[in-house]
């Protein structure tokens, strides 16, 4: 039997790294979860046959409870999932990270209560958790704890700052001081659970775990956000991984170290994306103070346009570019602006969509809403490849988006964005900017591209908005 | 059990396997990627199936429940946010010559 769930873990292991692999191509991604959710649902069914949960003295009663924890969170998870609009997306990948570091984490406590247990009551001397778990275990569990209580009240309140609950991005002066203080206490209990054999301990250090995590991102300002929820799936992996170890189970081990790290590196690839460094996100709070020193940069008046001129304009363009921003996907303007594209390429015009590296909440987060609208990938281009083309628009729609093309990223060094890559909207004939009102974006930081003479301003929700070009459009 | 050498073995290959699935993605997979690796880690739940099932007393029975309770919550929430956003890339049925860009 042990042999067939050997086996049953190692297929696992293998679809999950087979699965990731199609998953990193647009042709074969859609099959590469079916394979990787195969492998779960086989891992799953198997554990149900292990020894070790069969020869326990409460058998039929741990395998009600694990029945019923399965149904209430996997129940709440497809409910949550299937309901969630892809705006929101990022923030429920940050809920079901949390919930894993949190497992991750639970799963290292009952072992360290177990061992503290037996350590208690062992009569041959042997008195610390370490003596019960052996040194690797011990120090691979207590690791495991730290790192997957960290990314589970870090995720919690990721996703409650995405998700518009949270908009603090201080809890206390001084914070980065107390973090780091903090950090050292609780890095001290984790070195202290080692060498005793104390339920105390362990129960403080969940604590000052679980606040660090609290801490730690509170101050992260709310345009690094993908980099620290990416970071966070990393550090769940890492924590699988190692508690795999403390089990001795190789699927937990493989699959918890791929994610480890390959969230690593996609952490690593987003915050180049957005010039800055992982360290960076941590230490420094974007659009908190700074933001309002360099306000009042920008001197100069908004001009308005009508949808109608907006529309002529549009319509005798040679080339459009779209830059769509996360504020199109809030007005769910998508649907209409692929209308007005099919009908400006229809009059003749070209189309292009541009594509910042973090528009929206997530490298492709935008991609993957424009696709849920129908437009077909080969229309959309990244920053890179379109940036010089912006000489030969006579158009740039820049819609619901904000920081993404605000030049002051490139002159202006007291700018908070200074450094980040950007759209250059800015160069080409006339930019048309959508937008609610005229307050700044995302990071808080003002835009001088919207006080510029080629720059025209169509306020308005996105979706009216769209709806009134395509109405301005079609009546030329 | 994986012990000693053999773990370390496993760690450093796992390690290198999951850099060289992500290190030739193109940008627009990211997010569905990011969402398939947290899906991956709900592999978690296996393990905490197993807490809760050598649990002893009510106090690692309670935790070993939330561990579950979590865990499940990690594998079938990814699963289903990274299936519903793959569904969408579909390839155009007008322009199927290329990937272009």
């Amino acid at each position: 039997m042990e042999t067939l769930i050997q086996a049953a873990y190692l297929i696992a292991a293998a679809l999950f790294i087979l699965g990731l692999k199609q998953m990193s191509s647009p042709v074969t991604a859609r099959r590469g979860i079916l394979w990787a959710g195969a492998g779960m649902v086989l891992a799953t069914l198997a554990t149900f046959l292990s020894p070790q949960i069969l020869e326990s003295d409460q058998v039929s009663i741990n395998i009600m409870l694990i029945i019923i924890a399965i149904a209430l969170g996997g129940g709440y998870a497809w409910y949550s999932g299937k309901k969630v609009a892809m705006t929101d997306m990022p923030q429920m990948i940050a809920m079901y990270n949390g919930m894993g570091g949190g497992a991750a984490a639970a799963i290292a406590a009952v072992e360290l209560i177990k061992a503290s247990n037996e350590a208690a009551h062992d009569v041959t001397g042997s008195s610390t958790i370490a003596d019960m778990l052996g040194a690797d275990v011990a120090i691979l569990g207590i690791l495991g704890a730290i790192i997957g209580t960290i990314s589970f009240s870090g995720s919690i309140i990721a996703w409650a700052k995405l998700d518009g609950r949270l908009n603090r991005s201080k809890l206390l002066p001084a914070q980065h001081i107390i973090n780091a203080l903090l950090a050292i206490v609780t890095v001290g209990f984790a070195v202290a659970i080692y060498f005793t054999s104390s339920i105390d301990t362990i129960i403080v250090f969940y604590l000052l775990a679980l606040v660090l995590g609290v801490f730690i991102t509170v101050p992260v300002g709310g345009a690094d956000m993908p980099v620290i929820i990416s970071l966070f799936n990393a550090l769940t992996g890492l924590a699988v991984g190692f508690e795999g170890y403390v089990l001795g189970n190789a699927a937990m081990i493989i699959a918890g170290i791929v994610v480890g790290s390959a969230g690593s590196l996609l952490t690593q690839l987003m915050a180049k994306a957005m010039n800055r460094s992982v360290a960076n996100v941590f230490f420094a709070g974007v659009g908190t103070d700074a933001a309002a020193a360099s306000g009042d940069g920008s001197e100069g008046v908004m001009k308005e346009i009508q949808a109608q001129d907006a529309g002529i304009l549009m319509s005798f363009a040679s080339q459009v570019v779209i830059i769509p921003g996360y504020g199109m996907a809030v007005a769910q303007a998508q649907h209409k602006i692929w209308e007005l594209t099919q009908i400006l390429t229809e009059k003749g015009v070209t189309v292009k969509f541009a594509i910042h590296p973090v528009a929206g909440r997530m490298p492709g987060h935008m991609n993957v809403l424009l696709a849920e609208a129908g437009v077909p990938y080969d229309m959309i281009y990244d920053m890179e490849d379109i940036n010089a083309d912006f000489k030969n628009t006579t158009v740039a729609l820049v819609i619901g988006a904000n920081d993404v093309v605000n030049p002051s990223a490139k002159s202006d060094s007291s700018s908070p964005l200074f450094g980040m890559p950007i759209l250059d909207a800015v160069d080409s004939e006339n930019v048309i900017v959508i937008k609610r009102g005229r307050g700044t974006g995302f990071s808080g930081v003002e835009n001088p591209l919207f006080f510029t003479d080629n720059t025209k301003m169509l306020f308005g929700d996105g979706q009216k908005a769209a709806s009134e070009l395509i109405q301005a459009v079609k009546e030329l | 059990m994986i012990e000693g050498l053999a773990a370390i073995y496993i760690f450093m290959l796992a390690g290198f396997t999951g850099y060289e699935i992500i290190s030739k993605v193109p940008v627009i997979l990211h997010t569905p990627l990011m969402s398939g690796s947290n899906f991956v880690h709900g592999i978690v739940l296996v393990g905490a199936m197993v807490a809760l099932g050598i649990a002893e007393t009510t106090a690692e029975q309670v935790i070993g429940f939330i561990a579950v309770l979590l865990g499940a919550g990690n594998a079938v929430g990814g699963y289903v946010v990274t299936e519903r956003m793959l569904e969408m890339f579909r390839p155009s049925e007008k322009k199927t010559e290329g990937e272009g860009s």
